[in-house]
């Protein structure tokens, strides 16, 4: 801990959290509008056209649908959107927009980024810059990066639902969800946010690229694009997949600290804001602060914690008499891998922010990270994206831990566990146990498979933990659709696109049906009104048994695979 | 009771066969009886995979498959791995014991006697003798003083004190008779006096006797929902935790290629660490802690037709109370006379105290006694007076004496004053008053007249059971709302219910108001629970969550319920709510306390594992144990010794306390949540000690 973090980056740090929480309950506010299906101050604009999509897509927005309906309705949107994905990637080369003439993707890669970007997870085994043509990024991946976060609001939605009604057969309706969150929420929020960052310098144009003549007289190709607009939906929606290869550590896609502010801002303003959602929805304002408090005290410390570590430098150069120390003249610590223009303070918390929120974008290398720095954002997804999460995806990750929390803390206050008046009993425990398994299964079976086969090997850049904790990264980022990139692992091959793929699908569906199944199961359960001798799930005690929970299902499950990557680096790193 | 309950606390192994239980503990060895638990199932294999390498390391020399472990180190896993399961079994059969031990004195109340079959119920020189096993449903038999009842079923005729202590174990004598809700009848009881005709409502094999004995003893009893549910969580992490060993042996071999140093992790440590992070503890304790949640009920003297009915009781949030018996003594008492204008005290308490000489009720008494109390009326026997008593008559409402041409009687206000009225007296308006005054207390307005003239009016009072206050306090702090149910009218019932602090009252309570209420309850996502006795309880019964029907009540009504009292004690609802929670609360702190557990384990095992790889690691040995195999032991040991240590736990139950759900979640999440991280710390520390000390290691 040095000047730097308690000077100016500390401010910083603190400003990105009042402007951050001043934002939930207007927010979240407006999105509980949305899904309470009452008026908000963008009806007046907006109604005529919800109502134009509905009519042209035959689609009754008040039709009840009972669960499996739902995640029918669900699972047909999104396998159509793969299959669109994908032909538009494999045909790119004769599809419009393509003034670089590049050609299709290969099949593997191409289902890989079609998964990829259905899944919300946005993991790019490709650089956006020299594969991608204007059309596939802009009708291809831009149109996911709204509906995957859409689809994992409208599943939030229908769960929320399902835990306030009452010996109800339905959780709403899907392609009203899905029209709403889009509608009201992502389209305004990111033409708003597109608007400022395009203000600020990041290129919105349809001119493939210009060439420079640089000091050496080479000639160099600067890549452009419709980036602005891209841009914004990537951050909002927790989407990550940057536009161009480098993400939001190119210039064109972050030029300043302000445009780094904002995207920063835009990272988790959704997930946090849809805690005071669920608060309002479910009746009590305090049950979703305490969901949020449990994330913020997660994420505050362990945030700190790696900007600490990086700020810290490496030991080793220290004895080498090397100045690490932060002052006027450099940002000292651990600077590799970071923009000049972004510091230490602003990398780590973009690391800890992306990872937390299932965003998976960079301002800065992870691969570069100290072995502790680089732990905080691993430790992150590890926790299976819940603290704060992806766009719904987060909150109702949480919900999940929030069942089986209550499961065990109801038993110890002498009740069957219940949640908010809703009876936890077996199914539940079914559906959730599915959801936490899903995931930690993919991890683990993925890096065993990575550093067991050939294939998986041949990817590696480093070796020893490092190049351990490289697959560990890929696997957990793709099973827990996070979409980060540690980098140092060359994922572009058969073998990685399609393990990675599986990964994802089984990350997001194995989540999301059981989330629906239990929204389902609980709105046809009759509520118990609140007594003394109910748990309450809005106190801090409670906060802190989930976060106990949480923690201890997240190092239970990884503990050796963290001993095995970064906790051996780091003790080999200090030990010498 | 509370005497009893306090001898079991000190000895949770009492009434238990040891012994018996060590037997068990190694016959269910088998893989079909480990099967059941998906937890220990684990275990069993893991068991059995290091016995295999144990095996081969013995008979081959070149010890392959050891992975270069030493031999005596397989061997003491293997030896730690069996003990787990031994000790697992253990605990569930010790648990049966306990009820076995109780199955069997029931048992021996189900003696073969001889019944006297009789044809018609009215004519009692028609009977042969049969054996008690033979009779059916509907036969009829005659019990005379001596006899034993010999099969379930419902008195129709006659009228006989019953020893029911074999099946109560409550040697106080009680009256059963035909016709009300005391006409029940439990085979393997006796008649002590007079004689009844009862009417056998069970096949042999299925009576009440029967049923009990089936519920203690049975070892394989279904499993509650909650169990259900908490078994699918163990089996979700038993699970991943298999994933994690499982690829922990590709990510050693990786780890050993890249550093080159050290060997791949041998399958029996991963088996050790997989055995020690499964949730053993809780696995191995779940199916004794449900048992003895039943044999809990059990001592209380409640026989729950299922494990179902125990769990619903930790969850009930509204209770239904009979006033009469629960809330208030069953009889009320004399407290005061007031005179009618003209008439004193004291005549008033003469006159009253005349009419009840006969009146054998609780009531009548407490009249007397009031009477000589206050103004020392000479002690006299009804006997001795030339008298002529009016037995009460439920169709006038008034009873009284005929003495020396005098006509005193006494009853409910309104039937006084109709009789009075036809002698051509009539009520002042002051006598009135008093009435009105008396039921606004909460008491019942006993009118006496002579002739055309009232004397005054008797208060009786409901007295509210003392200890009932605290009690019902107990259950508001449980989050419990207590309803009182009465026949009594809404003004005399508020008032009772204030004073006894019940939440809410159901006065003129019919059988139709109370299902009503308890579905109005019901709809609105409450639990709730009741007692009741006879058969026009039925429905309410049945409809309740929890329904408690008393031993002495109807048959009716003991099918309906899904819990019998034998003590016939309406007020031990309160108490069968306290063990539902107590039973569901141990389960919760000892899955918290096993899952706890898990990160001593990992400090212990890991650094071990994988020191041969990267020394480094060493800095994780936090505990500073002695070597990589004693690290790995001292786990196993610990694992195996703590589901020893906590049976007595499971047994008792935690400690339960009248506290609110914050209060308790508090006070369990620290002891066993954190109890839980910290306890392995100091356990496996120790046993390693005491490893190096005997030169283990």
């Amino acid at each position: 801990m040095t000047a730097s973090l308690i000077g100016w980056g500390g401010w910083q740090v603190v400003a990105y959290f009042i402007v951050l929480f001043a934002l939930v309950v207007p927010l979240g506010g407006h999105m509980a509008r949305v899904y309470l299906g009452k008026s908000t101050f963008l009806s007046p604009a907006l109604q005529p056209v919800e109502g134009l999509i509905y009519r042209a897509c035959g689609v009754d927005p008040d039709r009840e649908m009972s669960w499996k309906e739902y995640a029918l309705a669900l699972l047909a949107l999104s396998f159509s959107g793969f299959a669109l994905l994908y032909a538009i990637l494999i045909g790119q080369g004769v599809l419009p927009l393509n003034p670089q003439n590049l050609p299709g993707l290969s099949p593997d890669l191409a289902f890989n980024t079609a998964v990829s970007f259905i899944t919300n997870t946005n993991w790019q085994s490709y650089s956006g810059e020299t594969v991608m043509t204007n059309f596939s990024q802009m009708a291809g991946l831009t149109v996911q990066n709204f509906v995957s976060a859409a689809v994992g609001m409208a599943a939030l939605a229908a769960m929320i639902r399902g835990m306030t009604r009452r010996k109800a057969a339905g959780i709403g309706n899907f392609w009203a969800d899905l029209v709403r969150s889009i509608l009201y929420i992502l389209l305004p929020l990111s033409f708003i946010l597109a608007l400022v960052l395009g203000a600020q310098g990041v290129v919105q144009t349809f001119s493939a690229s210009i060439d420079a003549h640089t000091l050496e007289g080479t000639k160099q190709t600067i890549a452009l694009g419709p980036v602005a607009s891209q841009e914004a939906i990537k951050m909002l929606g927790t989407n990550g997949g940057g536009f161009f290869n480098v993400n939001s550590a190119h210039p064109f896609e972050n030029p300043n600290p302000l445009t780094n502010f904002l995207e920063l801002v835009a990272i988790l303003v959704i997930p946090t804001s849809l805690c005071h959602s669920f608060g309002i929805m479910v009746g009590d304002r305090r049950q979703g602060f305490a969901l949020l408090a449990a994330m913020s005290l997660v994420f505050v410390p362990l945030m700190l914690f790696g900007i600490a570590e990086e700020q810290g430098g490496n030991p080793h150069l220290a004895s080498l008499g090397i100045d690490q120390t932060a002052s006027a003249q450099q940002p000292g610590g651990n600077m590799e891998g970071k923009e000049t223009r972004f510091g230490i303070v602003n990398s780590g918390l973009w690391a800890a922010a992306t990872t937390a929120a299932s965003n998976g974008s960079v301002n800065s290398m992870h691969d570069s990270y100290t072995p502790l720095g680089g732990m905080v954002p691993l430790l992150l997804m590890k926790f299976g994206e819940v603290i704060y999460g992806g766009v719904g995806s987060g909150l109702y990750g949480m919900l999940i831990f929030v069942v089986i929390t209550v499961f065990i803390a109801g038993l110890m206050v002498g009740r069957t566990p219940e949640y908010l008046g809703k009876k936890i009993q077996s199914f539940e425990m079914k559906m959730a146990s599915i959801a936490i398994l899903a995931p930690s299964a993919c991890v683990l079976i993925g890096t065993a498979l990575g550093v067991m086969t050939e294939a998986g090997r041949a990817g590696l850049f480093n070796s020893g933990p490092q190049g351990y904790s490289e697959v560990l990264y890929a696997f957990t980022s793709a099973a827990n659709n996070n979409g980060s990139a540690f980098a140092g692992l060359s994922a572009n091959s058969p073998f990685y696109n399609t393990a990675l793929g599986l990964c994802m699908l089984v990350g997001r569906y194995f989540v999301l049906i059981p989330v629906l199944a239990i929204g389902g199961s609980l709105a046809a359960k009759n509520t118990t009104p609140p007594s003394a001798g109910t748990l309450p799930t809005h106190t801090p005690l409670f906060v802190l048994v989930l976060i106990f929970v949480l923690v201890l299902v997240g190092i239970l499950t990884y503990a050796p695979t963290l001993a095995l990557g970064p906790v051996i680096a780091y003790l080999q790193m200090i030990g010498g | 009771m509370s005497q009893k309950k306090h001898i079991k606390s000190r000895n949770p192994f009492r009434g238990a066969d040891v012994g018996l239980a060590m037997r068990l503990s190694i016959v269910r060895l088998t893989p079909l009886y480990q099967a059941r638990n998906p937890v220990m199932f684990v275990v069993f294999v893991g068991s059995i995979l290091t016995t295999a390498i144990l095996t081969i390391m013995l008979v081959t020399p070149a010890r392959v498959v050891g992975g270069g472990l030493p031999v005596w180190f397989v061997a003491w896993v293997t030896f730690w791995l069996w003990f787990t399961l031994l000790f697992a079994n253990f605990a569930e059969a010790i648990a049966e014991g306990k009820g076995r031990a109780q199955a069997d004195s029931l048992k021996k109340a189900r003696r073969d006697v001889a019944a006297r079959k009789l044809e018609k119920a009215s004519d009692h020189s028609k009977q042969h003798s049969v054996p008690a096993n033979t009779l059916r449903k509907g036969d009829l038999v005659l019990i005379e003083a001596g006899d034993f009842v010999p099969a379930d079923g419902q008195v129709i005729d006659g009228i006989a004190s019953v020893d029911e202590s074999a099946v109560t174990g409550e040697s106080a004598p009680v009256i059963r008779e035909s016709g009300g809700d005391r006409d029940a009848v439990t085979g393997g009881t006796r008649v002590l006096s007079d004689w009844i005709v009862v009417r056998v409502t069970s096949d042999p094999g299925e009576s009440f006797l029967d049923r009990m004995i089936g519920l203690v003893e049975s070892a394989r009893r279904q499993k509650t929902p909650n169990e259900i549910a908490l078994s699918i969580l163990l089996a979700a992490l038993t699970i991943v935790f298999l994933l994690v060993c499982a690829t922990l042996l590709p990510f050693s071999a990786f780890s050993v290629t890249q550093a080159g140093a050290g060997s791949v992790i041998s399958v029996t440590v991963l088996i050790a660490l997989l055995v020690c992070l499964i949730p053993t503890t809780i696995g191995g304790l779940l199916s004794a802690i449900g048992i003895s949640g039943m044999q809990r009920l059990i001592s209380a003297n409640v026989i729950a037709t299922s494990g179902r009915a125990v769990e619903a009781a930790g969850d009930i949030n509204v209770l239904l109370l009979d006033k009469t018996g629960t809330i208030t003594f069953g009889n009320r008492q004399a407290v005061e006379f007031y005179p009618a204008p003209g008439v004193t005290r004291q005549q008033l308490a003469e006159a009253a105290e005349l009419s009840s000489l006969a009146d054998e009720t609780p009531e009548g008494r407490s009249i007397v006694t009031l009477a000589r109390r206050l103004f020392g009326l000479p002690e006299r026997n009804p006997k001795d007076l030339a008298a002529t008593f009016i037995p009460f008559s439920a169709e006038q409402r008034i009873s009284g004496i005929v003495i020396n041409e005098r006509h005193i009687m006494k009853g409910a206000g309104d039937a006084i004053a109709r009789l009075v009225a036809l002698k051509g007296g009539f009520c002042g308006p002051e006598i009135m008053r008093e009435v009105e005054e008396i039921a606004r207390k909460g008491g019942t307005p006993l009118m006496v007249a002579e002739g055309p003239q009232v004397l005054g009016v008797v208060y009786l009072k409901d007295i509210v059971k003392p200890e009932i206050k605290t009690r019902l306090a107990d259950l508001r702090k449980m989050g419990i709302k207590s309803v009182m149910i009465t026949g009594d009218n809404p003004l005399t019932a508020a008032a009772i219910a204030s004073e006894a602090g019940v939440d809410d009252f159901v006065a003129e309570a019919t059988p139709e108001t109370k299902l009503k209420y308890i579905r109005k309850m019901q709809e609105g996502g409450e639990l709730v629970a009741m007692v009741g006795d006879g058969t026009n309880d039925a429905p309410a019964l049945a409809q309740s969550d929890v329904a408690v029907a008393m031993n002495s009540g109807t048959q009716a009504a003991k099918e309906a319920g899904n819990m019998v009292d034998l003590d016939s004690d309406p007020t031990k609802l309160i108490e069968i709510v306290e063990i539902g929670k107590q039973l569901l609360m141990t389960r919760g702190a000892l899955t918290t306390f096993s899952i706890s557990n898990d990160l001593a384990k990992y400090f212990a095992i890991i650094p071990a594992a994988f020191a041969g790889t990267y020394p480094a690691l060493a800095k994780l040995n936090v505990m500073g144990l002695a070597s990589p195999e004693s690290a790995i032991l001292s786990a196993v040991i610990f694992n195996a010794l703590i589901i020893i240590a906590l049976v007595p736990l499971a047994l008792k139950g935690v400690k339960y306390r009248a506290e609110s759900a914050e209060q308790l979640l508090t006070r369990n999440v620290l002891f066993y949540g954190l109890g839980g991280v910290l306890t392995p710390f100091i356990g496996i520390k120790l046993i390693d000690l005491m490893l190096a000390a005997a030169g283990l290691t």
